[in-house]
């Protein structure tokens, strides 16, 4: 009777829907990548156009073997701006993630491991500007600066390094209150030997998951106000601008929007599985059990 | 009647200056700590009051007491790892604890502690290769090592995990990857590595099984004769001290309330707690 009590209640082991999880994610994740890379090839190694010589001869033209997407309003080629556009989105979120960490990361170690006044001061800086919404920034300082892509940049690393500054902060609290952070004061350690030495290396896991799952809302958040005009200008390509370009003709082209959106979401959800399995990976819980 | 004499007497010896007590090891003291005293903010009282002892060169010395009763504080305020709030401690003919920064660093080499937990002690990010050339690097260079002779890096490293008996390949591995008896020898080997005067075991064998306690403590005092080291040993466990220490300090409140001869622990003019520590152990 107990037996059998018990083995009703067992829990499936996880790991197998985890690995088929991985699996599946890994396929995705290849064939995209897959697909980028032959598209890539095809066109800047057979067509080479140029994304932003506009040709009104050849405007919004359907699919052919010289253009695989068709043209847009202008008769530049879709498939070369949508790969070049790709760039684009994914270099300035990079950027922008990239400053947001250089900003956050240094500062949540100063914090957590000064503690005190130091760290009270910091933090109330850091709740100043965790109070905006990042889209209101954004237009705020397109409205003060001028729209561009430099701009919106800017506004996304002002709202995104504070989430850093906190991670970072929070597990150098933990981690610097323990003995080896004292032995290593008492071996005569430099306070930055100690951060970049024995405590940087315990963020690291932490801010990497978090940067790859914030990667995806910034490809968004880049591409949706490009689509509203705060973000890249044209006659750059850009998913989000191209977007708003097809509009007029989504009527008489519907696929001139498809190419970009599906784009778009397409690379956010890469984007998020590839948070998923450095999550998975980082995870503190699974690494504990034997 | 003979109670109330006893603790007059105890009270007395406790309040007497350091190094005034009998049977202080060989020769001159290598450590003396004078009217320590470390108040926590927002505490009713000190967590150490007034501590006094000298510490011979060679000697283990032990301090008992119970858990809270101020140890540990007295051992992170020799480490400098927190500052006393008065008090003076010579180490070596030298007071450091006004020294802070540039001015301690060519002291801190003098002076090592192993920690009751190893688990903690050892940064699980760091392979034990990079942990036991930690001290080395910033304070072992100016030093003349005589028996941990730095020729490199790998060298040195097999020469300190040698010392405390464990096997080399361990140099490349990650703190998880040991067990926990295996984890205290690094950290002794981590602490014994740059040979200082003074290393303060704060209970070191506090969270290891019976088996890896007696061989540590057995390693411990097989290190400490071959490297001359002295050792303050704190523990709440009376039987280990016991069998480590020379002078034995029994510690309350913060305060040193009794202290004797290893071989006078049973004696009968005992302060009454260090009776009330022997009948529970």
């Amino acid at each position: 009777m107990k037996t059998m009590f018990l083995r009703t209640r067992r829990i499936r082991p996880e790991s197998k829907s985890g690995t088929r999880k991985s699996r599946l994610q890994a396929i995705v994740a290849a064939l995209f990548v897959l697909l980028v890379a032959s598209a890539s090839v095809y066109a800047f190694g057979v067509l080479k156009h140029d994304p932003t010589l506009t040709d009104l001869r050849a405007r919004l033209l359907g699919a052919s073997a010289l253009h695989p997407f068709g043209t847009d309003h202008l008769g530049r080629d879709v498939l070369t701006r949508l790969l070049l556009g790709g760039g684009q989105t994914l270099g300035y979120s990079l950027l922008a993630l990239g400053a947001a960490l250089i900003i956050g990361i240094p500062f949540g170690l100063i914090a957590g491991y000064k503690r005190g006044r130091i760290d009270r001061l910091f933090m109330r800086v850091a709740d100043g500007f965790l109070a905006f919404p990042d889209t209101i920034v954004a237009i705020v300082l397109s409205g003060l600066l001028g729209a561009g892509i430099g701009n919106l940049v800017l506004a996304i690393v002002i709202v995104k390094w504070v989430s850093y500054a906190r991670l970072v902060r929070s597990t150098v609290l933990s981690e610097s209150q323990k003995d080896y952070v004292a032995v290593a004061r008492t071996n005569g350690l430099s306070d930055a030997r100690i951060m970049s030495r024995h405590l940087l290396p315990h963020i690291a896991g932490n801010v990497l998951v978090l940067a790859s799952l914030d990667l995806g809302k910034i490809i968004l958040l880049i591409s949706s106000l490009s689509y509203i005009g705060l973000g890249a200008q044209p006659p750059t390509p850009e998913w989000g601008a191209m977007l708003n370009d097809s509009r007029p003709y989504f009527q008489s082209r519907p696929e001139l929007m498809v190419y970009p959106g599906l784009a778009i979401v397409s690379t956010v959800l890469l984007a998020n599985m590839l948070g998923d399995v450095l999550r998975d990976r980082f995870d503190v819980k699974k690494e504990a059990q034997p | 009647m003979s109670r109330q004499i006893a603790e007059r007497r105890d009270a007395r010896s406790a309040a007497q200056l350091p190094g005034a007590h009998a049977s202080i090891g060989n020769s001159s003291p290598v450590l003396i700590v004078d009217g320590l005293t470390r108040t926590y903010a927002g505490a009713a009282r000190p967590a150490v009051q007034d501590v006094g002892f000298a510490l011979g060169r060679g000697e283990c010395l032990g301090l008992v007491g119970e858990s809270g009763c101020g140890k540990s504080t007295l051992a992170r305020c020799l480490l400098k790892i927190e500052e006393a709030d008065a008090g003076s401690i010579v180490l070596g003919g030298q007071d450091i604890a006004p020294l802070r920064g540039r001015k301690l660093r060519p002291h801190r080499r003098k002076i090592q502690i192993v920690f009751q937990n190893p688990a903690a002690a050892l940064n699980p990010k760091l392979r034990i290769r990079d942990s036991l050339l930690d001290p080395y690097l910033r304070l072992g260079r100016e030093a003349k090592l005589s028996r941990f002779a730095f020729a490199s890096r790998e060298a040195y490293v097999r020469q300190l995990l040698e010392a405390v008996e464990l096997p080399a390949e361990i140099a490349g591995r990650y703190p998880h990857e040991l067990s926990g008896g295996q984890r205290q020898r690094v950290t002794i080997a981590r602490a014994i590595g740059i040979e200082p005067d003074v290393v303060v075991l704060d209970e070191p064998t506090a969270s290891l099984d019976v088996i890896s306690q007696g061989a540590v403590l057995d390693l411990l005092t097989e290190l400490r004769a071959s490297l001359g080291l002295s050792y303050l040993f704190i523990s709440h466990d009376l039987a280990a001290v016991h069998r480590m220490s020379q002078r034995i300090m029994v510690m309350r409140s913060g305060q040193i309330v009794d202290r004797f001869g290893a071989d006078e622990l049973f004696a009968d003019e005992r302060h009454p707690y260090t009776r009330e520590l022997i009948s529970i152990f």
